[in-house]
């Protein structure tokens, strides 16, 4: 029959039966195992972790993941060139254009098909767009996980800026399929240049705002500051790219790196951490945000004249308007709508800097009008590697401020 | 990347110290790959990691491919990246299919069970694994007894290969010898077969039309 | 008592019919006279029936149910950027003037759900569980293609439309759906709930509803036909 007694009765036994020794409590503590998620408030997509806790500091960590695996790479490999690209737009469903560049620069080098500039700097221009709204999603939807709830409404407010923009020139506010295999699907409209110059002027002031709100916050501070702290060689270890990356001092951005579309014309700085805590992921996505508003005016100003997609009519389709009168031109359409273009053997990787770090699309062709493999080496997929690293030792609170600063977005991971 | 000159020191460099671990070279499209010997792949990795000149310290991304009908069927590609200079190279291990000798024992042997089978039961589901790629149906043997290809896990040297690894075994049933914890990622724990094999079916359900609804299980009547 | 509705009650009005301009001024004429007190006898009567809504405490049920639905927090993939994220959480769409703006994490507080995204099959037994754990009455909105009818995707992963699973009451099309033909979608259920909640699947299927047994209360015990199928399949789950 088992005795229940409080620690102190316990010490005084011992202390009565050994009287000379040295008696230290502690008391006991109990592994505790808790699943958050798939269906949380704060994991950002359907993410599952299991969590072992020891009081409240977590012991481990495993993310289990595949809530939202849609088998895109397997579809894409049924389907020709042209109509794979709405299937990988929806993978990393924020950052959409970055996965048609991904697929069409890919399909671009296998097929050794040069883009004009005006449709490079088109390209530059609504990635850049697009990098903004990834950041501001990050941004409305982290600051929500800590309870700064305004931040929402107002980084949705100028996520809602972009949407129309890119409604403007692309007809649809996500997806947009405006990127194909050649350059841009069509021109911008009238009237799109000057929007894009409002919002370029009022962008830096609503960052500004972002950052009065946030950056002495003494809250946020606390919260973020030391918090989640990996290091550079940790980091590279595990393959991180992106802010979490640069946040920890290392000034890696593929668009220096590996100058593709038209990033060389453009003069911007790479914004660098030095602790690598939450707060440096904060600061530098924030920076960035900065840097996408001055290349996409620097782009916007030395905007070139000349078409928008490029010319070979074996892989792009022609104008519609040449179609009732030209019978080439209708061959030309007609082959491209059913069958496709067909791509000679050959397999490629191509690789962008997405708003998460490295995107890279690895394509196989075989000869055929669909392609044999896709596959998409997406960069929360490899980041959420460094969760574990980032959360072990620390608090529960802890890792839901790690888990925002990560910016995982289950789509890309799962695909 | 270096060019096709380069590779071909690369891969003479390698095989002096590893005996016809690089069995050949590509140069297409502006990548350069090294084609591996699949026994051989941490060798070569560990050489391009570690030699001074090298130094491909940045596994970017580690994929799979099934490369059906041509054979070896499989490859794992290592995307290689070095920072310093900016470059990048490729691996490529391609791996036979164990399995596809079983399958054709099973096949001389199953098809004339198959056959007896079929005339004395006409109402027989369709036998699963219906080829994507057209032909006759094959049984599959069972997973427990299906031999899987197998290579070396290149966890202990790259670090990120972990969940890569895993997605590749997942996807294409490609065994890495000495991950520490290989198991589904993406696919339910449970789930049985390879779903991006080239012979796995999409799966999915057939677009019904409207003049077809009244036919369907579901249909409205005429 | 009878049901005596506002000519432009919001969300009841049918659409198609725009407001005769005699009509109006005649009915700013009216308010007038209310105001400056000149109103008598059958006039005021009128007046008073076509300005309150007067009716059964059920239907009072059903308008306070539309206007004041707590969604649940459930996004799965790229809808869910667009609603509810987007239409809760933006000033243009703003899902508060619906009375809808209280999302609620845990689905025992839930009212409604909206599957937001491709259902992939590792996630639909994880959806049908949070539909089973909220409590009557609640909703079930697909939104976009994907979950209604599993959309471009027609794979081996993705569950071909949420319909299979568990049932939906409403279905918005779109990939993905404008917050505006959300919102469309939102009004019609709040139509269908203030107009007849039981139409549609649960009186199609003479359905009981589909909440986890709760401890006491009518429908608490099962009918020893379904404890029988309740064991049995136990035995098979090996439980």
């Amino acid at each position: 029959m088992a005795e229940v007694s409080t620690l102190e009765e316990t010490a005084a036994a011992a202390h009565e039966q050994l009287p000379g020794a040295d008696v230290q409590l502690e008391p006991e503590t109990e592994v505790l195992t808790i699943n958050l998620g798939p269906h949380h408030p704060a994991t950002h997509g359907v993410l599952r972790l299991v969590v072992q806790l020891e009081g409240e500091r977590v012991l481990d960590l495993k993310p289990v993941i595949g809530y939202v695996h849609t088998g895109i790479e397997k579809n894409c490999e049924d389907k020709s060139y042209w109509k794979v690209i709405p299937y990988v737009e929806r993978m990393d469903y924020v950052s959409y254009f970055f996965q048609m560049e991904a697929f069409c620069g890919a399909v671009e080098r296998l097929v050794g098909l040069e883009i004009p500039e005006r449709a490079k700097y088109l390209r530059v221009i609504h990635l850049e767009l697009n990098r903004i709204h990834s950041h501001l999603v990050w941004l409305g939807t982290t600051a929500l996980d800590l309870g700064a709830i305004s931040m929402l409404w107002y980084c949705f407010r100028d996520r809602d800026k972009i949407l129309d923009l890119f409604e403007m020139s692309t007809g649809q506010r996500m997806h947009t399929r405006y990127f194909q295999v050649g350059g841009v699907f069509e021109d911008i409209p009238a009237g799109w240049e000057e929007k894009l110059r409002r919002f370029i002027a009022d962008m830096p002031n609503r960052v500004g705002q972002y950052q009065a709100l946030l950056d002495r916050n003494e809250i946020f501070l606390s919260r973020t500051k030391g918090v989640g702290i990996v290091s550079r060689e940790r980091m590279l270890e595990l393959g991180v790219t992106g802010p979490l990356l640069r946040a920890t001092g290392e000034p890696w951005d593929l668009r220096k790196a590996f100058d593709y579309l038209s990033y060389r014309d453009f003069d911007f700085k790479i914004p660098v951490g030095t602790v690598g805590d939450a707060y440096d992921r904060y600061r530098v996505r924030l920076a960035e945000m900065r840097e996408s508003v001055r290349i996409m005016e620097q782009a916007l100003d030395a905007l070139p004249e000349g078409p928008y997609i490029a010319d070979d009519r074996k892989y792009v389709l022609p104008p519609r308007s040449e179609l009732p009168t030209s019978m080439e031109a209708l061959i030309h359409h007609f082959k491209l709508v059913t069958e496709g273009y067909r791509v000679a053997p050959g397999e490629i990787y191509y690789s962008i800097e997405g708003p998460r770090g490295e995107l890279g699309c690895f394509v196989v062709a075989d000869g055929s009008a669909k392609p044999a493999r896709v596959h998409y080496r997406d960069s929360s997929f490899v980041n959420l590697q460094s969760f574990r690293d980032m959360c072990v030792g620390g608090y529960l609170a802890d890792l839901i401020v790690n888990l925002g600063m990560l910016d995982p977005i289950l789509g890309g991971i799962d695909r | 990347m270096p060019d096709a000159a380069g590779l071909e020191l690369i891969r003479a460099e390698i095989n002096e110290k590893h005996d016809a671990a690089v069995i050949d070279t590509s140069h297409d499209r502006g990548q350069g790959a090294l084609i591996a010997d699949p026994g051989q792949v941490l060798d070569i990795l560990r050489w391009l990691r570690d030699t001074p000149g090298q130094e491909y310290r940045f596994l970017s991304s580690l994929h799979a491919a099934d490369y059906l009908p041509a054979e070896p069927r499989f490859g794992v590609h290592y995307e290689l990246l070095c920072r310093d200079r900016v470059e990048r190279i490729r691996v490529k291990a391609l791996l036979a299919d164990p399995a596809a000798a079983q399958l054709a024992e099973v096949g001389a042997a199953g098809g004339s069970s198959r056959k007896a089978q079929a005339d004395g039961d006409a109402g027989t589901p369709p036998q699963k694994a219906q080829s994507s790629l057209g032909g006759a149906p094959a049984p599959l043997p069972t997973p427990s007894e299906q031999t899987l290809p197998e290579i070396d896990s290149c966890v202990d040297l790259f670090r990120t290969a972990d969940f890569q690894e895993r997605e590749a075994f997942d996807m294409f049933g490609i065994l890495f010898r000495g991950h520490p914890d290989l198991r589904r990622i993406l696919m339910p724990e449970d789930y049985v077969g390879w779903p991006q094999r080239r012979d796995f079916p999409m799966g999915g359900e057939p677009v019904l039309f409207t003049k077809d609804e009244p036919d369907s299980p579901s249909g409205w009547p005429k | 008592m009878e049901v005596v509705r506002r000519h432009k009650i919001r969300g009841l009005a049918p659409l198609e019919e725009p407001a005769a301009p005699e009509e109006f001024r005649a009915r700013q004429m009216r308010a007038r006279e209310m105001l400056r007190g000149d109103l008598e006898g059958e006039d005021l009567e009128r007046y008073v029936e076509q300005s309150v809504m007067t009716t059964t405490l059920e239907k009072l049920f059903n308008v306070a149910r539309a206007n004041s639905m707590f969604p649940l927090t459930f996004g799965l993939a790229c809808c869910a950027i667009e609603a509810p994220i987007a239409m809760v959480g933006s000033p243009r769409y703003d899902l508060a003037r619906f009375g809808a703006e209280a999302l609620r994490a845990s689905p025992r507080q839930a009212d409604f759900i909206i599957l937001s995204g491709r259902v992939s099959i590792k996630m639909a037994p994880i959806v049908r569980r949070l539909y089973d754990q909220m409590l009557e009455p609640k909703w079930a909105v697909s939104m976009g293609a994907c979950s209604s009818s599993g959309g471009m995707f027609s794979n081996y992963a993705v569950v071909q439309g949420a319909d299979k699973f568990m049932p939906i009451d409403l279905h918005i099309p779109g990939c993905p759906p404008r917050p505006e033909a959300v919102l469309y979608g939102f009004t019609k259920l709040q139509r269908k709930i203030m107009g007849n909640p039981d139409a549609g699947w649960r009186s199609r299927y003479n359905a009981h509803g589909t909440e986890e047994w709760a401890r006491g209360g009518p429908a608490s015990e099962p009918t020893p036909e379904e404890s029988e199928a309740y064991a049995r399949a136990r035995e098979i789950a090996g439980a």
